[in-house]
């Protein structure tokens, strides 16, 4: 199901330092059109539709629209992913509506300290094999 | 359609690009689960002054395999033994595994587990209110045997801020594709970097390093998928994933090993939505179109495929094989039994759960494929009152999901026998290459969390390998100019016949990255087994499709991209054909059917423990440009009962 960019929305991350869309997308898709400060979905069937862009868009300027070689038209999947947990509504072709809202995370954005609870200087050896948040664990090798 | 508007094009890029050489020590390619393990690793083990550098074609906060999220984590041993991971995982890929680098994952992969936990990835537990972490006794919410649930959307997010604290910003080089792996001028058989390119400056990047983590995770899209126009784009495993790594590895000259495995996974239909959680976790079964269980009807030919097909859960590729044959005998569509299994839940679960557990459902495919939401919405289904297509997708290439595709590498020195062990955990067989995740062949099931543990294991033994050979300076190709013109070759192509015609898609001086993705998707299927012969091949058939690919590749220099983006498309996909032959050329090796239900050779229709209880590996002749393929001995290291 391809992203597709709301014209009237996209105000093309003007007052940003990098265009969000354009900076997130796994595969390269979504860019900018500097003539008219809006960006697009350059290669539609090859999205994933992961929504990476959909999530990160500023202005929620960005939504998909389903795969229309197997879906019918008329249901939308869309987020609002906040800090500590993601908003799902779905609409489905029939009217219907369902939410839902998951927990994303449980440290602070930026927050994370890769190296908590491990030693400053490690005393592992490279010569074994522990990894360094395994210092003094017995490895198991296979019984014979 | 030409000229994209946004991308730079051949003009701009051909007229202006600018040669950067970085000279580092440990290179990382890839910034997925195995690259972002890497980087949290190396750090505790690099002396202060080595350097470390990560490059990355999209950004690391949503590249690889799991940009989107996940909803479980696919391999946490808790109670069972890495004895009992090694005998799960050499029984679902049919007996021929690297045992020795199984046991070593599964020994490191619950520390790994506790780490993300740390991080901040929200990880369900057995008991709903039990706030504690794994690491203060929590007991995870079990999926399955082997699997545990999470509230897995930002599961990458995370990962990515860690690698990003400890690498440092400076260090991680995003938006930049490599193309090839440079080999050392004066040490044989050694890695001294990589070449590539930026894509949104006109800019080539010549690293040169002491030691290469190549991570770029799995092939989708060599074969035609079922989809044909949008819905080309909805592949179950990641599209980004090019099949960079076993291209440019096997290119370097490491040795490949089970490059004839593919997954074939049986899943949602168009939307390829995960179904494990349906089987494992809400007790679901697949029916056929008359409500029968196959595998009940049909399970008796399981035995033909003894010892694997015995097993209490049988190898996955069994169950498409017995799929398929009720598919044949005219009993298709197949569908998931969700509204079955809801009922039987709602019997049987404490009140607490049964409201979760629509939720549950719903966030299986919200973490992890939210078009499989879509289309349910689209077509209108409750999975409590409508039960759901599922089918065998098209073939994909990888190594650590059910899948064995990879390079060769050194087991650990503790216990990998003599012929599985060259000095580095990880390493290929080309010195300073090592890889993990996708990259590290027959050694299946690994998934996110044991994908990130050999990107851990890869960075030690990085550092441990050039500590060990601390005189060693890389010396690649001199020559700059030639080195560019080559990773800028398709748009220079471009440039020169793009105005010979009035539409510049159409052109007989050269073939744009989508024709020659198309040409390698037809041919792959139709003589390679893809699903237009419902996986079926020989060996008249494949010899047919190798002259085809052939040719293709021949016509390979003659690729041509229009802007950055374009470049990038067609240097993924020239990756792509190198992996289409080296599947190609496996599968002719392999004479039986090692893995009925991914693929069938109908002149070796049988299962041949005799004479094919071996790796098939393969390596490039770099003399005559051929694969050469040879059997490798299996050892078993941990008994099966």
């Amino acid at each position: 199901m391809p992203s597709f960019v709301i014209t009237e929305k996209c105000d093309g991350c003007k007052g940003r330092d990098k265009t969000a869309c354009q900076y997130i997308c796994p595969n390269d898709l979504m860019v900018l059109n500097k003539d008219i400060m809006k960006a697009y979905n350059q290669e539609p069937d090859q999205c994933w539709e992961c929504y990476s862009c959909v999530k990160i868009c500023p202005q929620s300027a960005i939504e998909v629209r389903a795969y229309q070689d197997f879906a019918p038209l008329g249901a939308s999947v869309i987020p609002m992913r906040g800090s500590d947990s993601i908003m799902w509504t779905v609409k489905f072709r029939n009217g219907k509506i369902k939410r839902f809202k998951f927990p994303i995370r449980t440290t602070p954005e930026g927050g994370i300290d890769p190296y908590q609870g491990i030693a400053e200087v490690n005393q592992g050896s490279l010569k074994d094999e522990r990894l360094c948040d395994e210092l003094g664990v017995e490895l198991v090798v296979p019984k014979h | 359609m030409a000229e994209m508007k946004g991308s730079m094009t051949s003009t701009e890029v051909l007229n202006n690009y600018t040669i950067e050489e970085i000279s580092t020590d440990v290179l990382i390619v890839g910034g997925g689960m195995v690259g972002c393990g890497a980087a949290f690793e190396i750090k505790k083990w690099a002396p202060k002054d080595m350097k470390i550098t990560m490059v990355e074609k999209a950004s690391i906060e949503r590249s690889g395999a799991v940009a989107m999220g996940l909803s479980a984590i696919n391999t946490y041993l808790g109670d069972n033994t890495p004895e009992d991971y090694v005998k799960h995982v050499a029984n679902d890929l049919m007996g021929i595994v690297r045992e020795d680098l199984i046991y070593d994952t599964g020994r490191h992969v619950d520390s790994t587990v506790r780490l993300f936990e740390k991080f901040g990835l929200p990880i369900f537990k057995e008991d709903e209110d039990d706030s504690r972490t794994i690491a203060e006794g929590a007991r995870p919410l079990r999926a399955g045997r082997w699997q545990i649930m999470i509230h897995g959307e930002s599961y990458k997010v995370l990962v990515a801020e860690a690698a990003r604290k400890a690498l440092g910003e400076e260090n991680i080089k995003e938006r930049v594709f490599i193309t090839e792996l440079l080999m050392d001028e004066k040490h044989e058989n050694r890695v001294a970097g990589a070449i590539g390119f930026s894509l949104r400056e006109a800019k080539i990047y010549i690293i040169k390093a002491k030691a290469v983590i190549m991570a770029c995770g799995g092939t989708v899209n060599v074969f035609r998928p079922r989809s044909q126009a949008e819905g080309m784009g909805r592949t179950w495993y990641a599209i980004w994933n090019a099949g960079s790594t076993y291209a440019m590895g096997y290119q370097a000259g490491a040795e490949m090993t089970t490059m004839e495995n593919r997954f074939v996974p049986n899943r949602f239909k168009d939307g390829y939505g995960p179904v494990g959680a349906w089987f494992t976790l809400f007790k679901s079964r697949v029916l056929n179109a008359h409500g029968e269980d196959y595998m009940q009807k049909w399970g008796h030919m399981l035995q033909d495929y003894a010892p694997y097909g015995l097993a209490k859960v049988p190898a996955t590729c069994l169950w498409n094989h017995v799929m398929l044959k009720d598919w044949m005998e005219g009993n298709g569509p197949f569908y998931m039994n969700t509204s079955g299994a809801i009922k039987t839940l709602f019997e049987t679960l404490p009140e607490k759960r049964k409201k979760s557990l629509e939720a549950d459902a719903w966030e299986d495919f919200l973490d992890m494929t939210v078009a499989q939401a879509g289309l349910w919405a689209s077509m209108d289904i409750d999975p409590a009152e409508t039960n759901s297509e599922v089918m065998p997708t098209e073939p994909y290439f990888l190594g650590s999901h059910s899948g064995a595709c990879g390079m060769w590498v050194s087991g650990p020195e503790d216990l990998a026998p003599k012929e599985y062990q060259w000095g580095y955990n990880r390493m290929t067989t080309v010195n300073g290459l090592f890889t993990g995740g996708d990259g590290v062949g027959a050694s299946g099931h690994k998934f996110s969390s044991g994908s990130y543990v050999e990107g851990r294991i890869a960075a030690k033994s990085a550092v441990r390998f050039i500590l060990d050979d601390s005189g060693f300076t890389p010396t690649v190709h001199t020559d700059n100019k030639t080195l560019a013109e080559k990773v800028y070759g398709p748009m220079i192509t471009f440039e020169k016949f793009k105005d010979y015609s009035t539409e510049s898609n159409v052109n007989p001086n050269y073939i744009k990255p989508r024709l020659y993705l198309f040409r390698l998707n037809k041919l792959m299927d139709e003589y390679v087994a893809g699903t237009s012969t419902f996986y079926r091949t020989s060996e008249a058939s494949l010899l047919r499709g190798l002259d085809l690919l052939n040719r293709l590749k021949e016509d390979a220099p003659k690729l041509a991209a229009a802007n950055l983006h374009e470049l990038m498309r067609a240097w993924e996909n020239y990756h792509r054909s190198i992996v289409g032959e080296l599947h190609l050329r496996h599968v002719l090796f392999r004479e039986e059917t090692r893995y009925p239900g991914f693929y069938y050779r109908t002149d070796h229709p049988k299962l041949d423990e005799q004479n094919w209880k071996v790796f098939v590996n393969s390596k490039l002749n770099k003399t005559t440009g051929q694969p050469e393929l040879f059997k490798k001995p299996y050892i078993e290291i941990v008994p099966k009962n």
